[in-house]
């Protein structure tokens, strides 16, 4: 990983080999120049092999770590290997490569510590399951609250993030489900984030893992860690700001 | 009620001999075992005081004696589980962080196979 130290992009993937090497290769087609790190949370798979064989570079989890932890390895590595721009795009071929340079643009031009890649900052037609619809009105209602502005799409995973951020996500990280948390962590510290309108593709394999009980449990996870999260920051309100 | 006191003497012996073969065969750790074996002696204590079962009894309130004795073992469970609890939570943010950092040194060994050693810069 010899390239640019300004932007990395990394991709979270478990067992993806149906749509991995698509991914990666689309993302050298963008951005020729920018390294690719997809982080492998124990594939059991061809997804490894099929990340290298495209170009990218991998990090192999010894141990199923779930979502959170997998992304947090990579703003680790990204961290230690001095990047100043990490954009984390899914390994399921859902989000669409020629958005990544929009949204290192934003982070670049705008100084936001975060933008989202969302399908609903604009009304494009997106469209998503009924149920999942619900969960997103309802934390959309509860972030509005909590963040004091509104958020869009805050399940989006297509994200990208300065340094500043990196340092802060090294350390603390949502193991699961990271997505609204991890907007929660940064609100509370007073970073800025901002969103960019992008498309969404269809998964090109697998399925959803938040499908009938486990969205039960995602709400009641997510609404928890918000909860947690308030109440954790605003203790520490009154200490001076820490150095990040 | 005195079978029902010999019965719970006989369980918190039961529990006090098996936490001390399990410290004694390396199954549990002598640190994580402490809880346990005041449990034990507080059940064992409790079951053969009937001065303290009925005091303990009239200080809350309650007509049945052994019904003390059960309300007393399950605050105690219920803290030795949320101690539990505390330290799976510890064990699995170390857990995560290891294999974290296994991952990660495992990527810089093999970029440095690979491409040489990193330079300082890089």
């Amino acid at each position: 990983m010899n390239g640019s130290r300004s932007l990395l992009v990394i991709v979270p993937a478990l067992n993806e080999a149906g749509a991995i090497a698509g991914v990666v290769e689309s993302i050298h087609r963008e951005l020729p120049h920018v390294p690719v790190l997809v982080i492998d949370d124990c594939s059991t798979d061809a997804t490894v092999e099929l990340a290298k064989k495209a170009g990218a570079d991998v990090v192999s989890l010894p141990r199923h770590l779930g979502l959170g932890g997998c992304v947090q390895t990579g703003y680790k590595l990204a961290y230690e290997l001095g990047f100043d721009y990490v954009v984390r795009v899914d390994g399921d071929g859902q989000h669409d490569a020629r958005d990544i340079p929009r949204i290192y643009a934003r982070l670049v031009e705008s100084g936001a510590h975060m933008v989202i890649g969302s399908r609903f900052v604009e009304q494009n037609g997106q469209r998503t399951t009924p149920m999942r619809g619900i969960g997103i009105a309802l934390f959309r209602l509860l972030l509005r609250v909590v963040l004091g502005k509104p958020v869009h799409d805050p399940t989006s995973g297509f994200v990208g993030v300065n340094r500043t951020a990196l340092q802060v996500f090294s350390r603390t990280f949502p193991l699961e489900y990271p997505e609204i948390e991890a907007l929660v962590v940064l609100q509370r510290r007073r970073f800025r984030f901002e969103e960019v309108p992008c498309r969404m593709h269809p998964r090109r394999t697998g399925r959803s893992t938040i499908t009938g009980f486990r969205s039960i449990y995602y709400l009641i996870h997510v609404l928890l860690g918000i909860v947690v999260n308030v109440l954790k920051y605003d203790a520490r309100s009154n200490r001076p700001p820490e150095n990040v | 009620m005195s079978r029902l006191l010999l019965f719970t003497s006989a369980i918190s012996i039961l529990l006090f001999l098996v936490v001390l073969f399990s410290v004694r065969r390396s199954q549990i750790r002598a640190e994580y075992s402490v809880g346990w074996l005041i449990a034990s002696v507080a059940l064992f204590a409790l079951s053969r005081s009937s001065w303290l079962l009925d005091r303990s009894a009239r200080f809350l309130h309650i007509d049945q004696p052994p019904v003390v004795l059960l309300l007393g073992l399950f605050f105690v469970f219920l803290l030795l589980f949320f101690w539990a609890s505390i330290l799976i939570s510890r064990l699995r943010d170390d857990t995560v962080a290891l294999v974290q950092r296994i991952a990660i040194l495992e990527y810089h060994i093999n970029h440095s196979i690979q491409y040489g050693p990193r330079s300082k810069e890089t």
